[in-house]
């Protein structure tokens, strides 16, 4: 299982990538190898306005729907059109060409409740 | 307490994700149900379906009573052969899906769904202290371990470990046989749309069978399939599921399973109720609709059709054959047309659809 240290998570298993007051953000290994077989991904509109921990993508496995949640408080400013044609892509690069949407962030100051790698680590060791 | 199949361990150890289902702890999918689902359309798969029920009944009348229980007419068996049916009570509404396996007109097997075992053994239970004569209904699910080795390729792999002649036994057939020492009941029956059988074991040989299948079926790429792949197979052959597509408010007559309801055969239970339905006419009817839009249709998702609710979503996911989201429903008889286009409600969108013929998938 995959933990990049340079990215922040959310204890719901999204990541997010900060360059200054912009963020990508996808899901985890571990959550893409929990959901197995993604087979369909529901895109956010751009322009969308979301809270942090608000539900902002939907993504959906042969077996479970599972909400995205909005790691912080933001505005989408982008979304990965490639997974609407190919949604295996969040299976095979989780972190990379699996990247779900992109956001302008309102307060950065909340990056600080989001988990480091190491924290991350153990909350989905100590799941299994 | 959650029951385990004598696999159980097998299962943990082939690294299967374990989901409860019922009381059972079951095989969800051992790599990815994708996958799982594929191999079994192109190879072949092997399934632990043990939490299945199996019911002996034995008795001189067993037959007349067995002609009471079902709708469909197992008059025409021969010994040795399977026959599909619902189970009604007096409503005329299913009380389960099963199969009759006939051994003699004294003795018969019926093979009944997990969730169902104790509400149908008190049923037929019922029906024995009605009927008057002497039946003798045993509960054998607990000895009666079951795999389904399904896929093109399963007669190449199974006749590689068994005595019996395969070819010789024809869909809905079965015949008593040994896997090398082991004895065991062999119909080629199954739930996925392929060639295939079900194998009948005793509990303490059934890792054994499990393992030599596997082991021989390697050429063929054989590969264990858990009830992910299970569930999708099934849909795309339009196969019905009980609990989600059928169950005490449907009756067969609504449904794709209709002509097991043979009317003309002797009295049996919820004949008359199905008769009176015939002829008020079929309100409901179960369709089979593909996706005209990206999407996945689930259970209880509304249907629609020009904005206003005709029915709901039984059944539904994504078709790994097909590529797209297809799904099973009820609507109004008026709206059941193939080629009618409906909409499906997924979450707030309406997700344009198409009621289509099925089954969504039949095997060349």
């Amino acid at each position: 299982m995959e933990i990049p240290k340079e990215l922040k998570y959310a204890k719901t298993h999204e990541w997010i990538k900060v360059e200054k007051e912009m963020g990508t953000v996808g899901i985890t290994d571990y959550a893409q190898e929990q959901l197995t077989d993604v087979v369909f991904v529901e895109l956010p509109q751009i322009g969308k306005v979301v809270s942090k921990g608000e539900a902002v993508a939907v993504v959906e496995s042969v077996k479970s729907v599972s909400d995205i949640y909005a790691p912080v408080s933001s505005e989408v400013t982008g979304v990965n059109k490639e997974l609407e044609n190919n949604p295996g892509l969040i299976n095979k690069e989780p972190y990379g060409k699996g990247w779900i949407f992109k956001l302008k962030m309102k307060d950065p100051k909340e990056l600080d409740s989001l988990l480091s790698a190491e924290e991350y680590e153990k909350t989905v060791t100590s799941d299994r | 307490m959650l029951k385990k199949t004598p696999l159980f361990e097998t299962h943990k150890r082939l690294g299967a994700k374990i989901i409860e289902f019922g009381p059972w702890l079951m095989p969800l999918y051992y790599t990815s149900i994708v996958d799982e689902h594929n191999t079994v359309r192109n190879r072949v798969g092997l399934f632990d379906v043990s939490h299945m029920g199996e019911f002996n009944i034995r008795g001189k009348d067993a037959l007349a009573f067995v002609q009471r229980l079902i709708t469909n007419d197992a008059s025409y068996l021969d010994n040795n052969q399977v026959l599909y049916t619902p189970m009604c009570n007096d409503k005329g509404t299913i009380i389960d899906d099963l199969l009759v396996y006939k051994f003699s007109d004294e003795h018969f097997m019926f093979v009944v769904n997990a969730s169902n075992i104790e509400k149908d053994y008190k049923w037929i239970e019922g029906v024995v202290k009605r009927f008057g004569k002497d039946i003798v209904l045993k509960d054998i699910s607990d000895e009666t371990p079951l795999l389904a080795l399904q896929g093109p390729k399963s007669q190449e792999t199974l006749q590689k470990v068994t005595d019996l002649d395969l070819s010789q036994i024809k869909y809905y057939w079965f015949q008593k046989g040994m896997i090398e020492e082991i004895q065991v009941i062999i119909s080629r029956t199954g739930y996925t749309g392929e060639d295939g059988f079900e194998i009948y074991i005793k509990p303490e040989y059934a890792p054994k069978v499990w393992n030599k299948i596997l082991e021989v079926g390697k050429e063929e790429g054989i590969k264990p399939i858990g009830l992910g792949a299970r569930d999708t197979l099934r849909l795309e052959c339009a196969m019905l599921l009980y609990g989600n597509d059928m169950d005490e408010t449907r009756t067969p007559l609504e449904t794709n399973i209709a002509w097991t309801v043979k009317s003309d055969k002797e009295n049996f239970i919820g004949e008359e109720a199905l008769l009176k339905q015939k002829e008020e006419g079929i309100k409901q009817k179960l369709i089979g609709f593909e996706l005209l839009e990206r999407g996945i249709p689930r259970h209880n998702y509304p249907i629609l059709k020009n904005r206003e609710k005709i029915g709901i979503v039984t059944s539904g996911g994504f078709s790994p054959t097909l590529k797209k989201g297809i799904g099973l429903g009820y609507v109004k008889t008026d709206f059941s047309k193939e080629g009618t286009e409906i909409q499906i409600q997924i979450r707030e969108k309406l997700v344009k659809a198409q009621i289509v013929k099925i089954p969504f998938y039949r095997r060349k």
